[in-house]
């Protein structure tokens, strides 16, 4: 066994024992550490596809963002989690036929695959590299659909603000327009008051 | 792109991103109350949707199924900041994340 086909059983068996876990683990936060060593594993796997900026982008992306993000919603929310895990006995057979009929689906697909083979499109381009070949297509061939990736991540940005931003009332803020409109008149008034009587407002 | 090893082909990977994708349905079915693990399974299923992608993609010596698991990955990364925005607006309201009771739209 060739020191490549050692790497990828390694790696896609650390993968799949991991994401096993991610879906069983009793605490949440062990799911969120597992689902990181999930997608590191699965960025191996793209390293080995020779897909080096895809594997980079989702250790960037997935262990550096998505992780971080689950990991805080899973420690500040105050939630019993064993409570959470009442229904899963229950659902266990169910998901379990479902599960099992996916994989024997896919399973056979693969086995196809294997029988009849895929055919390569186009000869492997020599000393280009990988993400400079991405980056070839991505802004000429795929510009607007970059674009538009572009805008999905802006309307989630703005979904999530505008989801979780609370207005507390009774809250002193700054009002900076009607502080620079404020003029002579409307920000200071001259009173006269009558010798030993004070001002009430 | 070097592409594949002759050892390991096409149907190796073929068969991780459906183990993958299975545990990430099956996830979904024995955490239905938990709706952390259900997104983190999402994430898992979409993982795999990513394998297929890639591994096709160096096997046909062509780049865009690449590119298309990138915008998977946008897809996913804005889905999970939503769906977490909306996990803790509902905490907020309800204290509690047990989604099975979470009928309170029901007309």
């Amino acid at each position: 066994m060739d020191l490549l086909a050692l790497a990828f059983y390694v790696l896609s068996a650390i993968a799949v024992l991991s994401a096993l876990m991610v879906v069983s683990a009793r605490n949440p936060v062990h799911s969120v550490l597992f689902l990181i060593l999930t997608f590191f594993s699965s960025a191996g796997l793209f390293v080995l596809l020779g897909a080096e900026f895809l594997a980079m982008l989702l250790v960037v992306v997935y262990v550096g963002a998505v992780a971080v993000l689950f990991l805080f919603v899973v420690m500040m929310l105050d939630v019993d989690f064993s409570s959470l895990r009442q229904g899963f006995v229950r659902y266990l057979p169910f998901g379990a036929v479902v599960a099992l009929i996916l994989a024997i689906e896919m399973g056979l697909t693969a086995a196809a695959v294997a029988a009849r083979g895929a055919k390569p499109l186009a000869a492997a381009p020599a000393g280009v590299s990988n993400t400079e070949q991405i980056g070839r297509v991505l802004y000429t061939d795929y510009f607007y659909y970059f674009q538009a990736a572009g805008l999905v991540l802006l309307v989630a940005m703005i979904g999530a603000i505008v989801l979780t931003l609370r207005h507390k009332p009774g809250v002193k803020r700054q009002d900076i327009a009607a502080q620079t409109a404020r003029t002579e008149k409307s920000g200071m008034r001259v009173v006269t008051p009558a010798t030993g009587q004070g001002i009430v407002e | 792109m070097t592409g594949l090893p002759s050892a390991i082909g096409l149907p190796h990977y073929l068969v991780v991103a459906a183990m993958l994708f299975t545990i990430g349905v099956f996830g979904i079915f024995v955490n239905r109350r938990n709706i952390i693990i259900v997104l983190m399974a999402i994430e898992l299923i979409l993982l795999a949707v990513n394998i297929n992608l890639v591994a096709f993609s160096s096997y046909l010596h062509e780049v865009t199924g690449q590119i298309f698991a990138m915008f998977v990955l946008t897809v996913a990364a804005a889905e999970a900041a939503v769906g977490l925005a909306i996990l803790v607006t509902f905490f907020r309201n309800k204290g509690d994340i047990a989604v099975d009771q979470a009928n309170v739209m029901k007309g």
